[in-house]
């Protein structure tokens, strides 16, 4: 046990961190790393012993954040954006901060669901694509075309909102060649 | 990606994205280097998805250096997970020697806590919650006295022996179908418990009864038996909801019983 709390304790922000940006709901963020740290606390025994644990302990989190996403919008709870409090969004600062990270928080709520985790995994949680794919348990290739599909998306969404670039599509130099 | 003999391998997409995710090695990233520096589209689009993943950055920077809230504290949780599986242990020889004794007015003694003390307010309420959850909830023969086609019987009945109006939760548009309800005794006298069901068999139990102290207690988080659950006060009636899906499953079905008693009230 003492063993968990020196290599979970750690990581908390970083849950919380993904678990708010895959929501958007502070509180339900939370409800989702404390479910997830009693899961771990619950399962510490089971783990395997070739199991990162970094990885283990994310794909435990991302799998009730994509419950609790399912459910929402079953519920219809989904919330429209303008209705969102300010303090739910991302953090508090400076004016041009918040507008600026308003524009990319607005963008990033229009990826689907499955290219939103691997854009935050790899771009904030700092994953490589190996560590991302074992935490979401796809295939690699999937986390490389998620990522690249997400950036453009997130790109043309960004672009859009500025309308600074109004005609020029995302100039994608080169294609993947599969 | 592969490591070995790309020299003669042309840059792709996947390329730039880990150009930019600093996840290629010194001789990859000097080929892409030297592409980019004779591709200013390349090196646009480059600088652009750089500028992207700074402002996701900066967007939570600060989320990872927040204080933690108190329940996210591991060193607490994992405290009271030793101290929960204790319990259940006390748990299942108490439910043992009840069997094996017969006693049919176990409830009140169930609702001790562990340490042989009698709970009060609402960690009372939510003990009460939680013992009755585990007697009645699985009870394959009948779980309820009451059944969820003659709820103005169960209003009436448990309404008339709390001697208050008991709002009867209607947890329908959560996906939660009211099973039927009993009334239950308590050490502060019977309490009204109303059983839900959803589609998966996920079972919850809804208890309630008058508060002689913590009358009007916020919606707070309770473990005081092997279930999870959420415990409250509005007027005088507390409530205590506690089921076996997740703590973050029973959290806004807490909030909907409570704007719905609050309305009733």
């Amino acid at each position: 046990m003492k063993d968990l709390i020196q290599k979970i304790e750690p990581l908390i922000p970083a849950f919380r961190r993904y678990a708010r940006a895959l929501v958007r709901d502070v509180e339900l963020a939370d409800d989702l790393v404390q479910d997830c740290l009693e899961r771990i606390v619950g399962r510490w025994s089971q783990r395997r012993d070739g199991d990162d644990t970094r990885q283990w302990a994310f794909a435990i989190l991302h799998n009730l954040a994509i419950d609790a996403i399912r459910r929402r919008s079953r519920q219809g709870l989904h919330v429209a954006l303008e209705d969102v409090d300010e303090s739910d969004m991302a953090v508090p600062g400076r004016q041009e901060d918040r507008l600026r990270h308003q524009e990319i928080l607005r963008a990033l709520d229009a990826l689907p669901q499955e290219q939103r985790s691997v854009v935050l995994l790899v771009s904030i949680e700092d994953m490589s694509y190996a560590e991302a794919a074992k935490s979401l348990g796809i295939p690699v290739g999937t986390v490389m075309s998620r990522l690249s599909r997400g950036r453009e998306r997130l790109q043309r969404a960004l672009d859009g909102e500025l309308g600074a670039r109004p005609s020029t599509k995302l100039p994608m130099p080169l294609r993947r060649m599969k | 990606m592969a490591k070995d003999d790309h020299r003669a391998s042309p840059i792709l997409e996947d390329d730039l994205h880990a150009f930019v995710d600093g996840a290629l090695d010194d001789d990859r990233r000097g080929e892409v280097q030297d592409h980019l520096d004779h591709q200013p589209e390349s090196a646009e689009w480059v600088e652009r998805l750089r500028a992207q993943r700074q402002a996701l950055r900066a967007a939570f920077s600060d989320v990872a250096g927040e204080p933690l809230p108190s329940r996210l504290n591991l060193r607490r949780l994992v405290e009271e997970r030793r101290a929960s599986t204790d319990r259940a242990r006390g748990w299942k020889i108490a439910a043992s020697i009840v069997l094996a004794l017969g006693i049919g007015s176990a409830g009140g003694w169930l609702a001790r806590g562990s340490s042989g003390e009698v709970a009060a307010g609402i960690a009372s309420l939510s003990n009460e919650a939680n013992a009755s959850f585990a007697t009645y909830a699985f009870d394959a023969a009948r779980p309820v006295e009451i059944d969820g086609d003659h709820k103005a019987q169960l209003v009436s009945w448990v309404s008339t022996r709390l001697q208050r109006p008991v709002p009867l939760p209607d947890l329908q548009r959560s996906g939660y179908r009211l099973i039927g309800g009993r009334l239950v005794a308590t050490e502060h006298g019977p309490a009204a418990l109303f059983l839900y069901d959803d589609r998966q068999g996920t079972r919850l139990a809804v208890l309630m009864r008058p508060m002689t102290i913590q009358r009007d207690t916020p919606v707070m988080q309770r473990n005081d038996g092997p279930f999870g659950g959420w415990s409250w006060a509005d007027k005088g009636l507390g409530c205590s909801v506690v089921g076996s899906g997740s703590r973050a499953d029973l959290h806004p079905l807490a909030d909907e019983i409570r704007s719905q008693a609050q309305s009733a009230l």
